[in-house]
């Protein structure tokens, strides 16, 4: 298998605040990477450093096998990379369908495409997660959980070959959340994704593969299964259910 | 609200509101247009002042209310526009040269503006933007070979348009009224195409613009440069309609004037700035005379009414009329 | 006057200048960084402490009637900071724009006010006996109250960085910038640290316009000059740093200076300019904090 993504060494730190020190990680083609931990342990972080929100203070970010480290966030988008937010950071003012459309744009402000093309693009995607005839719906009189989709549906609208998830269940219901997973298995194995997520069932459920990030560090990496026996994690920080562990989400 | 922009939802049949507007776009249009013949003289100018002024308002709106940066000192792009028509017309170069030049000129100061000013962003984009603007009104004072100094440049020759002096009150107006209404639509189709729901999307949220692939900061920029292109064009149209062009049309009064127009017209249609600049504009030229010189002081007590007297906040009203 | 005397003076000038728009900026960003307030009507406040070093003062001051300009002008900052506070607070949670409008306001009724009150004429104010004229030292003739203003000015910006780095008043402030509830939880008023920071920031302002005075003559048109300048020391300075400021703004009084020694009619591109390149070369101001700490 290819790897899409490889941190080496990755290093981050706001002011005299240490994240990140030292991160590994190397995502294979086509999987679904969960990075779990508690809150603290940097994942936000570096969902934003392989976003290029932020510029690591050490070590390198490679995509594809280009070093991406100081590319601007406009760059890795157009090479593949696209994310959801934590915090739903939908266009407020505008409609459904103009938030799917701008994204099938691809960055490029004059681009033209015909209207009717896109009409059903924007369709096909919003009707993949569910959102059938909401098209011309402004986006501030959607659900809570109807935003959810959308942030999905957008960021899976950029065609992205590598998709970051920032908690991607956050808020959901238990039946909301049974909605999410399938969408998630859904998505097309040529999608690589990583996602940060608190809830173990939908990781469980989703993940080919599963990073546990501890103190700015990768605690140890492997297959959902090989993760769930490994006694280090177990009695680093498995000692609950990891939902009692963190509480609240949001953090670093 | 029935704003020009397209807000209405698909639910309806669209034909419907669109034939509205364009009946009530063409109704405008041809009362402007008529207005010479039924308006005194007196009444025309200061409907060409307001026309002028409204173009420039309008410029600001589509920083203002569409991409989200609300810029203290606008008028820049307006004097440079204006000097640069005046000084064309002095020297030779009158009409529709001159204004595409005002509008060449105003263009390039605002790229070289807004390149530092866009860049710097948030609350340093108010700072910067105020101090482009003091700083042209004070090169504009002090660069006396060019700008005339403090007494600025008069007598400048009425515009020619193929060998037709346009120097009644109708002409000028006419003239002023025909690239008022091309200058509106450029604004409009800016702000309506597809490159204006780019725009809005930045004003929404400018990391997730960014994090689909936009060049944000390129794009805001290129905005800046257009509305400061329409002002210069406003201020091609100054120099045509007053024949001089003083410090002060570049300074912060006029600036503020302008975001004052947008503030009390709204920011949600294309008429609302348009109908608040000529509020401001009748206000002004009716209380000069009682005001005796303190225009300033007038001014600053209006905006201290807007700013308490809309509780809800400028930002909110502009998302009150966007969404339905 | 030989060229290295020109030079010589120009740079002293532009150290005075320097250190005086380090006080008035220091107002500035204090109430920014502090309040989140963008206080517009700052230069109309250091328009008003060179309107009182004037008329209080006198046209040429001596030592008592300095002192009484100096009582007046701290006294007018703290009630103008006491009033801006008040007229701010209703706004704390709106938009920078609308504060901005608001100081703006009340920035263009004062200067009206000033400008009945004063007339359009510049109001010139020599400095008292003994510091007028040139004092020579190691065969070099400096303009005295220049030199004078230098140490004053430096001593007054010592005091404003000791006061926000290092005492338990500065302590208060700085925990106010990062939690305003925290400081309610440890039992201070904010509303009374929201007024003591309007209260110093305008009595620097205040100050700062009556040292400049005897240099820049009170004027009508002076308050914005000056408030550009702050605001172009405060951006390329960066925010929430005292040491920042003060190397911005004693490179922009250099640039105000010299500029206008050398080029009096393109001064404001030369500044433009310097700000543009400072800009260019460091894009988030000279000084920032962590990565991410400036929206």
């Amino acid at each position: 298998m290819i790897d899409i993504l490889r941190c080496h060494d990755v290093h981050h730190r706001y002011g005299a605040l240490s994240v990140l020190r030292g991160v590994r990680l190397t995502v294979a083609a086509g999987e679904r990477h969960a990075l779990i931990g508690p809150n603290g342990a940097g994942k936000s972080t570096l969902l934003k450093l392989i976003a290029g929100e932020e510029r690591p203070s050490g070590g390198t970010v490679h995509y594809r096998g280009r070093d991406v480290t100081r590319d601007p966030v406009h760059r890795r988008a157009r090479a593949g990379i696209g994310r959801s937010f934590q915090h739903s950071t939908l266009l407020g003012s505008l409609t459904v369908a103009q938030n799917v459309s701008l994204a099938l744009t691809g960055g490029r402000v004059l681009a033209r495409r015909t209207d009717r093309h896109r009409r059903a693009e924007v369709a096909a995607a919003l009707a993949s997660v569910g959102l059938e005839g909401q098209a011309e719906v402004p986006v501030a009189a959607l659900s809570y959980s109807q935003c959810r989709r959308l942030e999905i549906a957008v960021a899976l609208a950029a065609r992205p070959q590598l998709l970051l998830l920032d908690e991607p269940a956050a808020g959901m219901s238990g039946e909301e959340r049974g909605g999410l997973v399938e969408l998630l298995r859904g998505v097309p194995p040529t999608v690589t994704i990583v996602f940060v997520e608190h809830d173990l069932d939908v990781v469980f459920d989703v993940a080919t593969r599963v990073s546990v990030l501890h103190l700015g560090t990768v605690l140890c990496s492997g297959t959902p299964e090989q993760v769930r026996r490994s006694p280090e994690v177990q009695q680093a920080y498995l000692g609950g259910r990891m939902e009692e562990v963190h509480g609240e989400p949001g953090g670093a | 609200m029935t704003s020009l922009a397209t807000t209405h939802p698909a639910t309806r049949p669209r034909l419907r509101p669109a034939v509205r507007n364009a009946t009530a776009v063409a109704a405008g249009t041809l009362l402007l247009a008529a207005a010479p013949l039924y308006l005194a003289p007196y009444a025309t100018t200061t409907l060409t002042r307001i026309l002028v002024f409204g173009l420039l308002a309008a410029s600001l709106n589509l920083l203002v209310g569409v991409v989200g940066l609300p810029s203290l000192g606008h008028a820049a792009f307006f004097g440079v526009g204006a000097y640069a028509a005046a000084f064309s017309a002095l020297h030779g170069t009158s009409g529709v040269p001159a204004l595409l030049l005002g509008m060449a000129a105003a263009a390039l100061v605002a790229l070289v503006a807004g390149a530092v000013a866009v860049r710097a962003g948030g609350v340093f984009f108010l700072m910067l933007t105020l101090a482009v603007g003091e700083l042209t009104q004070q090169a504009a004072d002090s660069w006396e070979s060019v700008t005339g100094g403090s007494n600025g440049l008069y007598g400048v020759p009425a515009p020619t348009l193929s060998g037709l002096v346009l120097d009644q009150p109708a002409t000028t107006y006419w003239y002023v009224l025909a690239f008022f209404l091309a200058g509106l639509l450029a604004l409009r189709l800016a702000a309506t195409s597809a490159t204006g729901v780019v725009l809005r999307g930045i004003r929404d949220s400018e990391d997730r613009m960014r994090a689909l692939g936009y060049r944000t900061t390129l794009v805001k920029l290129g905005a800046f440069v257009f509305a400061g292109a329409v002002a210069g064009l406003a201020g091609g149209l100054l120099a045509a309609q007053q024949r001089l062009v003083t410090p002060a049309d570049a300074g912060f009064e006029t600036s503020a004037l302008a975001l004052l127009a947008v503030v009390i017209g709204g920011t949600g249609s294309w008429w609302g700035p348009c109908l608040g600049a000529a509020l401001v504009i009748v206000v002004r030229d009716s209380l000069g005379a009682t005001l005796d010189g303190h225009g300033p002081l007038a001014l600053g007590l209006l905006f201290v009414l807007v700013v308490y007297l809309l509780p809800t906040g400028i930002a909110r009203i502009r998302l009150r009329r966007t969404a339905p | 006057m030989p060229t290295a005397q020109i030079a010589l003076t120009a740079m002293v000038n532009g150290l005075a200048i320097g250190l005086l728009l380090f006080i008035t900026a220091a107002g500035l960003s204090l109430i920014f960084g502090m309040m989140d307030v963008l206080n517009l009507a700052h230069g109309a406040l250091f328009l008003t402490g060179a309107y009182l070093a004037w008329w209080i003062g006198g046209e040429q001051q001596t030592w008592p009637s300095l002192g009484r300009a100096v009582v007046a002008v701290v006294v007018f900052g703290a009630a103008a900071g006491g009033l801006l506070s008040l007229l701010t607070a209703p706004l704390s949670r709106r938009s920078h724009l609308e504060q901005a409008l608001l100081t703006l306001g009340i920035a263009l009724v004062a200067a009206d006010v000033l400008s009945a009150l004063f007339g359009d004429d510049v109001r010139a104010t020599e400095p008292p006996a003994g510091l007028a004229g040139t004092v020579t030292v190691a065969g070099w003739s400096y303009p005295s109250y220049r030199l004078a203003l230098v140490g004053v000015a430096a001593l007054l910006a010592a005091a404003v960085y000791w006061t926000v780095e290092r005492t338990s008043l500065g302590a208060l402030f700085r925990a106010t910038v990062g939690d305003r509830d925290m400081v309610a939880a440890v039992g201070v008023d904010p509303r009374l640290v929201r007024g003591g920071v309007f209260v110093l920031g305008s009595v620097l302002a205040t100050l700062a316009g009556l040292l400049g005075a005897p240099i820049y003559h009170a004027r009508p048109g002076l308050d914005t000059t000056i408030l550009v300048l702050a605001l172009v020391v405060v951006v390329v300075g960066g925010l929430g740093s005292i040491r920042g400021p003060l190397i911005a703004a004693l490179l922009f009084g250099q640039v105000e200076s010299v500029g206008r020694a050398v080029l009096p009619g393109l001064a404001s591109f030369l500044l433009f300019g310097t700000l543009a390149a400072v800009l260019v070369v460091r894009p988030r101001g000279l000084f920032t904090l962590a990565p991410g700490g400036r929206r």
